[in-house]
């Protein structure tokens, strides 16, 4: 099988006495979609956290094609291709919907120190941007504020501003929360389109989605995975039958 | 659309007017604008951080008052400096100052922001107050104004205040014009995306230290610009020019304009000393003499600004093309 791109190693992160993740090594590969899943509290976002770098990690290793990236700053793991998603959407509110994808776009040129040529002259990074738009099915919205979408549609445009930096890794934090059916029908095909060049880390409370698209499952109770592997196989155990999808039924 | 090039007229118009006040106005005149307009520079500069990239210092004069000194200094005793050399000699010496203290104070943020940039202009204050160098708490005199002469050839003469005005509005454009062209570069954009969300500018992969580091730069010099032709027109330089009174006056320039553009600033500006002006010259009125308190009239003028009008000065011309728009809205609606 060929290597990881990217690799936890005893991953942990303490907040005071409470470690939110504890001892987690997961493994992440292009053309795979490696979803985590768990109860709220689990520690699924604070460990997207720590493989973007929004958090330092207490101890353990993250591995980047082979490089350890713990430690370094999220501007830093972002150049080297790690592209993620908030939960919380994290959008330019007062920037239209193009500009986001725009400025997006602009960080994978070599420098931004550029002060005098208009930042729309640079026809390659708006031709990025309106390609991010287009597959998250947004064009029709580029000159709209991004003050003015709807939920649903921030949410589309998070993932838009995240592709157009071209990442290799897509950390998604919960994508399909409050989408409506048919934009989240959408989505689901996107991720299935994208997880053929990408590796990709799904945190996501849709089990339909999860199970319609995961090729991994992790399950993380109290920052420690519980299980991890084929999906069908989790489905099947008893230890996260009780722990968590068995709470889910009615 | 319409609404921009409606702005723009109304930007060539000010233009015109003030390019055709000196044949007009009285000496007295031409020199009150002079002043208004170099305060207009110098407020843009502090813009570029609160208004633009969202990061409000309270001691943005340590590079205006710096950059007096600098021409205090340059000048031989009793003779006059030269312009070509002084002038970039001051800005460098301006941004360099703010090369130091932005590395510093940059890395906090939010209210810890304020206070260090206050903490760090307080410190240079101090510095030109309690020692000897350049008279101290008295200040120093810059006894001729700088001279531009080009190989024996003077293109304009300081001296005159006719001609200091028009420098001074050449160079009000041009920095205005300039900083325009900045904005809507690619660095124009960061700065922005760094206001309005940092941690997203972070995680899209942007140094944003990096970024503010040039901006604060950047402005600490253009503010060099303005305090160079400040000492030049005032002629004395003293601590007050880069105390935190300063600083504060400034920021409500900015504040009272409209933050985040630089007409804006430009209007704050020149209604800032304006209303002064106008209260100083208030009669005494019952025996009491209400010139005499312009200060608290001109808090109380500050204040009602900032309530009535969040967005400032500008706010009120946003609000009319607002007005005027409406129907047409509502018809495509």
């Amino acid at each position: 099988m060929a290597e990881a791109v990217l690799r936890t190693e005893r991953l942990t992160k303490h907040f005071g006495g409470l470690a939110a993740v504890n001892d987690v090594s997961l493994e992440f590969f292009t053309d795979q979609i490696h979803a985590v899943i768990g109860p709220n509290g689990a520690g699924k976002t604070t460990l997207t956290n720590l493989l973007s770098g929004d958090l330092p990690c207490t101890s353990g290793r993250i591995y980047l094609d082979g490089d350890d990236i713990a430690g370094l700053s999220p501007d830093r793991i972002s150049q080297r291709g790690v592209g993620r998603s908030y939960q919380k959407t994290n959008i330019f509110l007062p920037f239209t919907v193009l500009e986001n994808c725009r400025i997006a776009a602009q960080s994978r040129l070599p420098s931004s120190m550029r002060f005098i040529r208009s930042a729309h002259a640079y026809p390659d990074v708006v031709l990025a941007a309106k390609r991010a738009l287009a597959e998250v099915g947004l064009e029709h919205r580029a000159q709209v504020q991004a003050a003015a979408l709807s939920h649903g549609e921030q949410r589309q445009l998070e993932i838009a501003m995240t592709l157009a930096t071209r990442p290799r890794i897509l950390l998604l934090d919960e994508p399909l929360a409050g989408m409506g059916s048919e934009d989240s029908t959408r989505m689901v095909e996107l991720l299935r389109q994208l997880k053929q060049a990408h590796a990709m880390l799904l945190v996501e409370h849709d089990m339909d989605a999860v199970f319609a698209l995961a090729d991994r499952l992790t399950v993380m109770v109290d920052g420690r995975v519980l299980e991890s592997g084929e999906p069908e196989l989790i489905r099947a155990s008893a230890a996260v039958q009780e722990a968590y999808l068995g709470t889910e039924e009615p | 659309m319409r609404g921009l090039r409606a702005g723009t007229v109304v930007l060539l118009a000010c233009l015109l007017a003030l390019a055709l006040l000196p044949l007009v106005a009285e000496k007295y005149y031409i020199q009150l604008f002079t002043k208004m307009m170099i305060m207009a520079i110098f407020a843009m500069s502090l813009d570029l951080l609160v208004g633009f990239t969202g990061l409000v210092s309270l001691g943005h004069a340590a590079f205006f008052g710096l950059a007096g000194y600098v021409l205090a200094f340059a000048a031989p005793q009793y003779q006059a400096a030269d312009l070509w050399l002084s002038l970039p000699l001051a800005m460098v010496c301006s941004g360099l100052l703010a090369l130091i203290i932005g590395a510093l104070v940059l890395r906090t943020s939010g209210i810890y922001f304020i206070m260090v940039t206050l903490a760090f202009a307080q410190m240079v204050f101090f510095l030109f107050h309690d020692t000897k160098i350049a008279g101290g708490a008295d200040g120093i005199y810059v006894y001729a104004k700088p001279v531009a002469a080009i190989a024996g050839w003077e293109p304009f003469t300081l001296e005159n205040h006719t001609h200091f005005y028009f420098v001074v509005l050449v160079l009000l454009a041009l920095v205005y014009a300039c900083l325009r062209l900045l904005l809507n570069s690619l660095f124009g954009r960061v700065i922005v995306g760094i206001r309005v969300n940092e941690p997203r500018m972070k995680s899209l992969g942007y140094r944003t230290f990096r970024y503010k580091l040039v901006c604060f730069v950047l402005a600490g010099a253009l503010a060099g610009m303005a305090g160079y032709f400040a000492a030049a027109q005032f002629g004395f330089v003293s601590p007050e020019t880069l105390g935190w009174h300063q600083s504060g006056s400034v920021l409500m320039m900015v504040i009272l304009g409209g933050m985040g553009t630089l007409t804006g600033a430009v209007l704050g500006a020149f209604a800032m000393m304006l209303v002064e002006l106008g209260l100083q010259g208030l009669p005494v009125i019952g025996g009491v003499e209400i010139a005499k308190h312009w200060q608290l009239l001109m808090g109380a003028f500050i204040v009602c600004a900032v309530l009535l009008l969040p967005q400032g000065l500008l706010g009120l011309g946003k609000l009319a093309s607002r007005l005027r728009s409406k129907p047409a809205e509502a018809r495509d609606g």
